[in-house]
């Protein structure tokens, strides 16, 4: 099908028929269409997006005044937030950004918790999404130390470290990534180059797959119910609506929504309370003293709990490992016949509350030091974070195989 | 007509060559791209300037009082150096059903160092100050009986990072993340006091 009218002349029919602009709009906008029932959770997929898009454009002009290497990197960005125009303002929009990008990541992936969105056939399209959340946190981990704050310095030293704990390939491996006896000057330029180069580019390319695979797949929705599978008489899904207008008009209140609460963070709480940029990174690098408490940014601390809560080093890295890896299996783990946690009985609710609130916990432990108390209750959270995944399999197909309506549930406004 | 005199013309496909012509470019490819990611890969490890850096390094111990501690660098990791007292060497000796590893069997030192008291002279602790679980820097817990880091402390090290706690051999408690005890580096003398740090004793020396 083309919008193009044979013989019309103009710029427009001139374009098309060089680039399928209108071909484009026609099937991937205006033709595609997503369920009518998205509710509050869907606005964190665009939001994603544009987190992306803003981390890109603030990134540049960070880039513009930033030094790499052991020496400037820290006076570098010192003298860009004092004294380069407007610097104060795009520098902590990056770093902050890097939190709230986090923030609709977890919700993004809470909503496919919720409504089975990994369930087939979205197996592959969860399983990129997760290689985009692996590639976010390398590329949060190496922006984090470039500043070359205290706590650069340290968290790097501890996360480097992890692979230091494989066997035999350990120490070697360590002295690779690092390229010199400790973090130094090679540390930070290559790890410059991967944050500014590599990986953004990695995690357009995976962008533009998840966003492939969901055009192919459709979207999931709150009842977690196909509506690809109850037709009109036009050949278009009852219970779909065009991408465009309607969620892309819905997706600009989620925008001024969202960009108004991150203006709120940048401009009067750029620190977030040491949340969003910790307080011993405004003291510069120093190989001498270790902060009294090294924690990374909460994105990385329910990891982070996991990890030093088992009293064996490698036995704590592998931990730390499956715990990321686990949600690559999810597909295949929830053998249950339906999608949403709404047609799943209680033990399936309370399964998932119960995930969620390790995570949480956790997350919170991560931040904390490692007093006796908190170690004991890393513990018991690591035990139910894994129970999730273990259990999953058992639970999900003895109890989420209830009846399901035949049409979304949704109420006009 | 030319068209179909052409055709006639073609050759039977010999499937078995072609499979071995696709085999061998690929296979030449594979072991081509192979090759040129080694250079790409070993640009990461250490440079020439970064290596000299880490040569052996030189240190004054004549100023150091007994129970002292003092730090030098060497490859970028603080050496601990402590001048232990008697007291502290008798604390050695009361604790070894508390540590994980108290004959030092799965920890890293030189031989001349795996010994009781983890040094090539009983007085002289060298240590690296890395934390064998994730690399913090440990730090000195010296009072004996320091009640915030455990009941009956004999006095060492404690990582705030992960709460490893260590003795004055750096021999690594029970109940820490850490796995084994601290690393002792390379290290010789020169005399009574000049500490030379990434140069092992002579072996004669070592067995004293």
């Amino acid at each position: 099908m083309s919008a193009v009218i044979e013989g019309k002349r103009g710029f427009r029919t001139w374009l098309n028929k060089r680039l399928p602009v209108d071909e484009f709009v026609a099937t991937q906008l205006t033709g595609y269409y997503a369920p009518k029932n998205f509710n509050v959770w869907y606005f964190f997929g665009s939001l994603a997006l544009l987190m992306f898009v803003m981390q890109i454009v603030t990134g540049i002009f960070v880039t513009m005044h930033f030094k790499p290497g052991d020496a400037t990197a820290w006076d570098s960005v010192q003298k860009m937030v004092r004294e380069v125009p407007y610097m104060w303002l795009i520098q902590p929009m990056h770093a902050v950004g890097a939190s709230f990008f986090f923030i609709v990541v977890y919700l993004h992936m809470a909503r496919a918790f919720l409504y089975g969105s990994y369930k087939a056939p979205r197996e592959l399209l969860w399983v990129i999404g997760m290689l985009i959340y692996l590639a976010l946190m390398a590329e949060a981990f190496m922006g984090y130390v470039l500043p070359y704050g205290n706590m650069s310095y340290w968290g790097a030293q501890v996360i480097i470290n992890i692979f230091g704990t494989i066997p035999g390939i350990g120490p070697d491996l360590v002295e690779w990534i690092r390229g010199d006896y400790g973090i130094g000057d090679a540390t930070l330029n290559r790890f410059f180059s991967l944050h500014v180069v590599a990986l953004p580019f990695i995690i357009a390319l995976l962008v533009m797959l998840h966003l492939v695979a969901l055009r192919q797949v459709g979207s999931n929705n709150p009842d977690g119910i196909e509506i690809k599978e109850k037709l009109g008489a036009d050949g278009k899904p009852l219970d779909g609506i065009p991408f465009h207008p309607y969620y892309t008009l819905k997706d600009i209140v989620g925008v001024g929504i969202f960009l108004t609460l991150f203006a709120i963070v940048v401009f009067f709480v750029p620190t977030f309370g040491g949340l969003f940029m910790e307080a011993p990174n405004f003291e510069p690098a120093s190989l001498v003293s270790t902060p009294e408490h090294i924690a990374p940014v909460w994105y990385f601390t329910p990891y982070y709990a996991i990890l030093r809560a088992i009293p064996d080093q490698r036995l704590g890295a592998l931990a730390m490992g499956l715990s990321i890896a686990a949600f690559l299996f999810l597909p295949w783990l929830d053998r249950a016949k339906n999608k949403s946690i709404r047609y799943r009985g209680l033990m399936s609710k309370l399964l998932l509350a119960m995930f969620f609130t390790a995570f949480l916990v956790l997350m919170w432990l991560g931040l904390k030091p490692a007093d006796p108390l908190y170690v004991t209750l890393a513990r018991i959270c690591t035990a139910l974070y894994f129970a999730f995944f273990i259990l999953l399999p058992f639970v999900s197909k003895a109890d989420g195989n209830g009846p399901v309506p035949e049409r979304v549930t949704y109420n006009a406004h | 007509m030319s068209d179909h005199a052409a055709d006639a013309a073609v050759p039977e496909v010999d499937e078995s060559r072609r499979k071995f012509l696709i085999a061998a470019t690929a296979g030449t490819g594979a072991v081509g791209a192979v090759l040129t990611a080694v250079p790409f890969v070993a640009s990461w490890n250490p440079s020439e300037s970064a290596r000299a850096a880490g040569l052996p390094t030189e240190v004054d111990l004549s100023k150091m009082e007994p129970g002292q501690m003092a730090t030098f660098f060497w490859r970028k990791k603080q050496i601990y150096v402590v001048k232990r007292t008697p007291e502290m060497l008798a604390s050695l000796t009361s604790h070894d059903g508390e540590l994980k590893d108290p004959k030092s069997e799965s920890s890293d030192q030189p031989a001349y160092a795996k010994n009781n008291a983890r040094s090539l002279k009983p007085e002289v602790l060298v240590l690296i100050g890395t934390c064998t679980h994730l690399g913090c820097l440990p730090k000195t817990r010296f009072t004996p009986g320091d009640a915030s880091v455990m009941a009956n402390w004999p006095g060492g090290f404690f990582c705030p990072c992960h709460g490893s706690k260590f003795d004055l051999a750096g021999r690594v408690f029970e109940g820490s993340p850490a796995s084994v005890n601290l690393v002792v580096p390379p290290y010789s003398f020169d005399g009574d006091n000049k500490l030379i740090i990434g140069v092992d004793a002579a072996p004669e020396k070592g067995a004293a």
